[in-house]
């Protein structure tokens, strides 16, 4: 008997991937928020020398694929990850999948997407989808940022399947494997460990650009750009700030509202109401996150021009940096009987 | 942020979808709520877009001054650089910088030619006879 794939709709398209994949075979209790924070998406990355399109480089999650298969791991399934050096052979093993009603996630870029607006159509190539049926020549695509499934033609999806460039996908495709019923003990011990990891990660890592000295970092490097920059090209690169952080994939302020949803309902399977604190605190910094962006908005629109209000961005930053470190600090410390 | 303050301005998302958001409800706990945009990313977006817009006009006076050839014009339009033209092609970036110049492009075979136009997404004619 074959089930139907549910389509379900997410703030971030690895994690509704994942998600729904999950859901699909079996995991019924499975949210975004919970993806997002087994798989210790929270993080903060000023990766230096690195430009894209010639502004800064900045990541508010970790790398592409590592969300669901840090939180497979800890549930005990098994990701299946296929890539290809040859199109024929990724489009053969993709309509396998499909016949066999097996949905599959795949990485596609977003230059050639054509249901994406023209606006939106750059060359990001960790775009994730699920694949679940084909019609009339066409593949049936949930794609977990749209509110509705879609459809993608022959011709369209090996393209986007095999887009070039920075994350190339290769024809990524992938499915877990091994999903058993998932014990209440078992699910609190995953998230303990999941939100240790997290606090590691943002907190102990040593060097200036990882976790919540990175944004210290990014904070020094606003402060510097008007003089360097000139004020067209620094108010560009404040626009690609903003973007990085709010555009559709990040459920807005970087991912922090989708950690501090994760931090709440942990509280409920560990109960611990300790963790709603902490979770106020991302609460806190997303809505500061927020007001940074608009205040660098109103740098890049042009209605201010004066290194104070650099400052101001930067100090925002800064302040963030605070928070994100007593909320991580308060995680390091607590202790899960887990 | 609260979901009565979830902003719901016009954005190119309009035909496309709305987006989701996490957002705190009455009661203080978190849910979910759909967005249809916020101008002050629509904003960055439209300027990152003038930017672009910008680099492909003055690509294309290049063309028109014989100072570039076409491939360096598409190359603007299609937001690409060296690296991801490289990667496209095939072709070394240093050969590419030489396609650039048009008396080089001028005698470039029909096979590159038909390369560079599978990568732009053009005819090999729309390509040749480019003069911005």
């Amino acid at each position: 008997m074959q089930k139907k794939y549910t389509h379900i709709q997410s703030a971030h398209c690895e994690n509704g991937v994942a998600t729904g994949l999950l859901k699909y075979h079996g995991m019924d209790f499975m949210t975004e928020p919970l993806m997002f924070g087994l798989g210790s998406g929270i993080f903060y990355f000023h990766i230096p020398f690195l430009q894209i399109n010639g502004g800064p480089a900045i990541t508010y999650r970790g790398m592409p694929g590592g969300i669901f298969s840090q939180a497979a791991k800890l549930l005990g399934v098994k990701v299946n990850r296929k890539k290809f050096s040859n199109e024929n052979d990724a489009y053969d093993y993709l309509n396998k999948q499909i016949q066999m009603g097996n949905p599959v996630g795949c990485q596609v870029g977003v230059f050639n997407l054509p249901y994406f607006p023209p606006e939106y159509r750059f060359h990001f190539n960790a775009h994730n989808i699920v694949v679940y049926g084909k019609e009339n020549g066409n593949y049936l695509v949930s794609d977990p940022v749209m509110e509705t499934v879609t459809t993608l033609s022959e011709a369209d999806m090996l393209k986007v399947r095999f887009a070039k460039g920075p994350l190339a996908p290769r024809g990524q495709v992938y499915y877990p494997e091994n999903v058993k019923p998932v014990s209440n003990e078992q699910l609190q011990k995953a998230i303990s460990k999941a939100i240790k990891r997290s606090a590691f990660e943002m907190i102990k890592v040593p060097g200036p650009i990882i976790g919540v000295t990175g944004i210290n970092y990014t904070a020094r490097q606003i402060r510097t750009w008007r003089d360097k920059l000139g004020v067209r090209k620094a108010g560009l690169y404040l626009g690609q700030i903003v973007r990085m952080q709010e555009e559709i994939g990040t459920g807005g302020g970087g991912f922090r509202f989708l950690y501090a949803a994760f931090l709440e309902q942990a509280s409920n399977y560990l109960s611990e109401e300790k963790l709603l604190k902490v979770s106020d605190d991302f609460t806190r910094a997303g809505d500061l996150w927020r007001t940074s962006a608009i205040q660098m908005g109103r740098i890049y629109k042009g209605r201010l021009d004066d290194q104070k209000y650099y400052n101001e961005c930067a100090d925002m930053l800064d302040e963030i940096a605070e928070i994100e470190k007593e909320g991580f600090t308060k995680l390091l410390k607590m202790k899960f009987d887990f | 942020m609260k979901k009565e303050n979830l902003p719901q301005d016009k954005s190119a998302l309009e035909n496309m979808t709305r987006e989701l958001c996490y957002v705190k409800n009455e009661d203080g706990k978190y849910t979910t709520g759909l967005s249809t945009g916020w101008n002050v990313k629509t904003e960055a977006l439209n300027n990152a877009w003038e930017d672009i817009n910008e680099r492909v006009k003055e690509a294309a006076l290049a063309v028109k001054n014989g100072v570039k050839s076409p491939v360096f014009y598409f190359m603007e339009l299609r937001l690409m650089d060296l690296h991801l033209l490289k990667s496209y092609t095939g072709f070394w970036r240093i050969n590419i910088k030489r396609h650039f110049k048009p008396s080089v492009f001028k005698n470039l075979s029909e096979k590159k030619l038909n390369i560079y136009a599978k990568a732009f997404d053009v005819s090999v004619n729309e390509l040749k006879t480019f003069k911005g």
